[in-house]
């Protein structure tokens, strides 16, 4: 078994004259946490969304398992085991939450539509199964008390916590989490940083993170990858992107600026 | 409201979730097999037209209320079946042979029809839908040689192996047998994963995408659904009225169904049929109601129009959850009596958020 | 020459559909919703214009604005009364809404004693002229649709391309609550376009009914203006317009050269085509959501 989950070869996209992703390479090791900071508009978003195939690279590619992913449709990605969040929440909002967490262990169903009409005895049992299932997941995040509220009732960070409980339902091998502290206060964020870590290590799945929280990425990543105006800036634990010249110029501005600054006033 | 106690997985997965399910419905069932030696013959016809009506209602419910695909020329599917059968009936075909043929064949139409769902959404799918609904409608009337043509076409009884169901009795019994078998196998269905897959897709295509449903394959499973339902529907209509026409199945007939839907209640299987109660019986309450209003109000031949209009209005802003909801808020009160509180079914204020950017 | 004959006559007609087409998609660009009633309140302006000049004795030429403005006051009622309280629904219950008033519109015309049920003249002054033109003959009801489509376009074009209630009427229509904190005042706007709407439908009764006459059903033509609305592309004004010239054309040549019954639905077969081909429309925006 390789240890290169995922690997981005000079991914680059190009959305009418704006070239949202240049050149980007990283690779993901199986079990690791891996995240993409850098400021808004840096394409990191866009990242995901080429992995998730809702977008296709116009030049590069991506391995997915030693698999291309480029030819793959993107209903198919949940089946080779990457599942995902987004980053303004798109739960179903009118079903409950234990029908969302029952929708994502979709690509695990076996029972065909003639037999699914006629609710035959293997269906029973595979929705028991699939029941079971989704229960760890509910029991794993806490989320017991929410189970049959309607998704448009639920305060945000609660939401926030049902689209990753989605996610984890689908028993992924990576997991891409699209900012999953914004909108959270202290109290959330930390519940979610327990969470990644447990994901990471008592469920074994990879998780490749987007983040803007400088707090958190340090308390869970493995590696740090910088990214600005769609190109890769640095790569390495977030004690090394943190110190990196270059990520600071991009988030701060340089220490030319500062002086000019003084100079004026 | 009853507190469920919930000590299995069974009770969510069951069609009957506590023992006053049971209890209620069985009663309606033996009620229906009873009924055609309880009600006079009139009655007896209408409650099978709402039998026929609910079938067809249901169908569009999956679509609609469920995948949240909206179909505005559904009457098409409608007389496909009923022509389907017609025809295969007049060749001496046993009932639940042509029966089978006219709801594959309105599903294959449906497939077709389904089509541009695959590549356009909202009001342009229903547009899509209500220009297949004129096509068909004049396809009917242009092939005289199957189907007679504008001047209609006979329909012969059913051929049930010899069964005498020419009888009010014995077609009231096909129905009710058709009507639960639809209905049972609609629920098996919508509380399996393709129930919760059309339910992802009316959600929120892109996550109902990102958890490995197929879209193009789903929508069209949904339409071909939708379009047996109405099939078999339309079998039966055929044979109740003796006597089809292309006319039958224009977009008069499709506005009523949709009527049907959203009156009954959006997303419910009982809406269905609360629609078709409410189909059915409209036209005799205004009948009724006629010798109570002044002449140039009680026999103006728009009144029933204009009562429809009324009521799909009064329903929209109103009562947007259809028949269905307003049942669930009495269902509710008489079981919390005296507690009931007024916000229990209020709806949170919402915003327009543009549909085109979904 | 026969040809040029239909051809004129399916772009008159077709401009009557662009009309309609026109009402609706201005609704739709204010608050995408989309409005089944544009036919049956083109049918109450027709009747509207009939009352003024029958009824009431106006002059012609008083008994057109008399009958828009008397539109405009019931359009605006109605997007008071019905309208705005089911704003924020899911668009498609909007949309029965709309049915329904279409459904209250055609029921409350056939009541009224005598007229209600009857197909009715309209005393247009110009009705009985007709133009020669190098062999094809135009009659002047047909070339009042065409140039008074044309004056009405252009008209609307310019109020939403460069005045800042028309900016200000996009806006409300793509994220209402964002366009209130905007200090837009959306409901009074939501009046306006439904008013703007009536008024154009007004127009589309007023040309059409020295035509095909004043009567109940007249609405049903509006049903042909909804392939004109997506050919042109939902949210485009001029599209709307050239849309339905296209339907108008098509429909015109297919009732001359194919067989029976295909007039009747050479719109519905563009608009499948436009949706499998081009299914933004001519003039449509292309838009995706953002994840």
């Amino acid at each position: 078994m390789s240890d290169i989950l995922l690997a981005a070869h000079n991914l680059s996209v190009r959305f009418g004259g704006v070239l949202a992703v240049n050149q980007v390479s990283f690779e993901v090791q199986r079990g690791e946490v891996f995240t993409l900071i850098g400021p808004n508009g840096a394409g990191k978003t866009t990242v995901f969304n080429l992995i998730s195939r809702i977008y296709t690279p116009t030049a590069g590619h991506i391995d997915f398992k030693g698999q291309t992913l480029t030819q793959v449709p993107p209903h198919a990605v949940a089946g080779l085991g990457i599942a995902r969040t987004f980053q303004n929440i798109e739960l179903f909002e009118h079903a409950s939450v234990l029908q969302n967490l029952l929708i994502g262990r979709h690509v695990h169903n076996r029972t065909g539509f003639w037999r699914q009409l006629l609710f035959t005895r293997s269906v029973h049992e595979a929705e028991l199964a699939t029941r079971r299932k989704v229960e760890e997941v509910i029991d794993f995040l806490d989320l017991q008390h929410y189970r049959d509220t309607l998704v448009a009732g639920l305060p945000y960070g609660v939401r926030k916590v049902v689209e990753l409980a989605r996610a984890l339902s689908t028993e992924p091998d990576l997991l891409l989490l699209d900012e999953p502290s914004s909108g959270l206060n202290m109290e959330e964020t930390s519940d979610m940083a327990f969470w990644i870590q447990d994901i990471q290590h008592d469920l074994g799945i990879t998780v490749l993170m987007v983040e803007h929280d400088m707090s958190l990425v340090s308390k869970v990543s493995d590696r740090v990858l910088a990214m600005n105006q769609g190109e890769v800036l640095a790569l390495g634990t977030p004690a090394q992107v943190q110190a990196d010249a270059a990520v600071i110029e991009a988030y701060l501005g340089g220490a030319d600026d500062a002086a000019s600054l003084r100079r004026v006033a | 409201m009853r507190f469920i106690f919930k000590t299995d997985y069974d009770q969510d997965i069951r069609i009957f979730k506590h023992g006053g399910h049971v209890f209620w419905y069985g009663l309606l069932l033996a009620f229906l097999v009873a009924a055609p030696w309880l009600i006079e013959d009139y009655w007896l016809a209408q409650m099978t037209f709402v039998m026929i009506y609910g079938v067809v209602g249901l169908g569009l419910m999956v679509l609609a209320g469920y995948t949240g695909l909206f179909s505005m020329g559904h009457a098409a599917f409608l007389g496909v079946g009923a022509y389907t059968e017609a025809v295969l009936a007049a060749k001496g075909w046993p009932f639940p042979v042509s029966l089978a043929v006219a709801a594959g064949l309105s599903a294959a139409v449906g497939a077709v029809v389904g089509l541009p769902a695959l590549r356009v959404k909202g009001i342009y799918l229903g547009i899509a839908t209500l220009s297949f609904g004129f096509i068909v409608e004049e396809g009917l009337a242009r092939w005289d040689s199957v189907t007679g043509g504008n001047a209609g076409m006979h329909v012969k009884a059913i051929n049930l192996f010899g069964l005498d169901t020419s009888s009010n009795e014995g077609f009231y019994g096909v129905c009710l047998v058709v009507t639960v078998l639809s209905t049972l196998a609609v629920i098996n269905l919508l509380r399996s994963p393709t129930g919760r897959a059309f339910v992802a897709i009316r959600d929120s295509e892109i996550s109902a995408q990102s958890m490995g449903i197929h879209l193009a394959r789903f929508k069209t499973l949904s339409f071909m659904i939708s379009a047996a339902l109405a099939g078999v529907g339309g079998a039966l209509y055929a044979h109740k009225l003796q006597f089809i026409s292309p006319d039958q199945f224009n977009i008069l007939q499709s506005v009523d169904l949709l009527l049907l839907v959203v009156i009954g209640g959006l997303g419910s299987v009982h809406g269905a049929f609360f629609g078709a109660i409410f189909l059915i019986t409209m036209p005799q309450l205004i009948s009724l109601g006629k010798d109570f209003l002044p002449a140039f109000i009680g026999q103006a031949p728009g009144l029933q129009g204009l009562v429809y209009g009324l009521v799909l209005i009064a329903f929209v802003m109103f009562e947007p959850m259809g028949l269905y909801g307003r049942w669930l808020k009495i269902r509710t009160w008489i079981q919390l009596f005296p507690f009931y509180r007024k916000g229990m079914f209020k709806r949170q204020k919402s915003f327009q958020k543009s549909d085109r950017l979904k | 020459m026969q040809e040029l004959q239909v051809i004129f006559s399916g772009i008159a007609q077709g401009c009557i559909y662009g009309l309609i087409a026109l009402g609706f998609v201005l609704i739709y660009k204010a608050t995408e919703t989309v409005s089944f009633a544009q036919g049956e309140l083109m049918m109450l302006g027709a009747f509207c214009g009939l009352a003024c000049v029958s009824g009431l004795g106006l002059p012609y030429g008083l008994a057109i604005p008399a009958a828009m403005l008397a539109m405009a006051a019931l359009g605006w009622l109605t997007e008071r009364v019905v309208i705005r309280p089911v704003l924020g629904q899911p668009a498609f219950s909007i949309v029965m809404l709309t049915i329904g008033i279409g459904y209250v519109a055609r029921g409350l015309i056939t009541m009224i004693p005598d007229i209600g049920t009857e197909t009715l003249a309209f005393p247009a002054p110009y009705k009985d002229t007709v133009f020669t033109l190098g062999g094809v003959v135009l009659g002047a009801t047909q070339v009042v649709v065409v140039l008074a489509t044309a004056a009405l376009s252009l008209m609307l074009f310019l109020v939403f391309r460069y005045s800042r209630v028309g900016i200000a009427m996009q806006a409300a229509s793509q994220n209402q609550l964002a366009a209130y904190y905007m200090g837009i005042p959306v409901k009074r706007l939501n009046g306006l376009v439904w008013a703007l709407a009536a008024a154009v439908a007004a127009v589309a009764g007023l040309l059409l009914a020295p035509i095909t006459f004043v009567h109940a059903n007249m609405g049903f033509i509006g049903l042909k203006a909804f392939p004109a609305a997506v050919v042109g592309g939902f949210g485009s004004l001029p599209g709307a317009i050239v849309g339905g010239v296209i339907i108008g054309v098509v429909e015109a040549l297919s009732g001359f050269w194919l067989p029976e019954g295909f007039k009747d639905i050479a719109a519905y077969i563009v608009v499948l085509l436009m949706l499998v081909l081009k299914p933004n429309g001519l003039f449509g925006e292309k838009l995706r959501k953002k994840v």
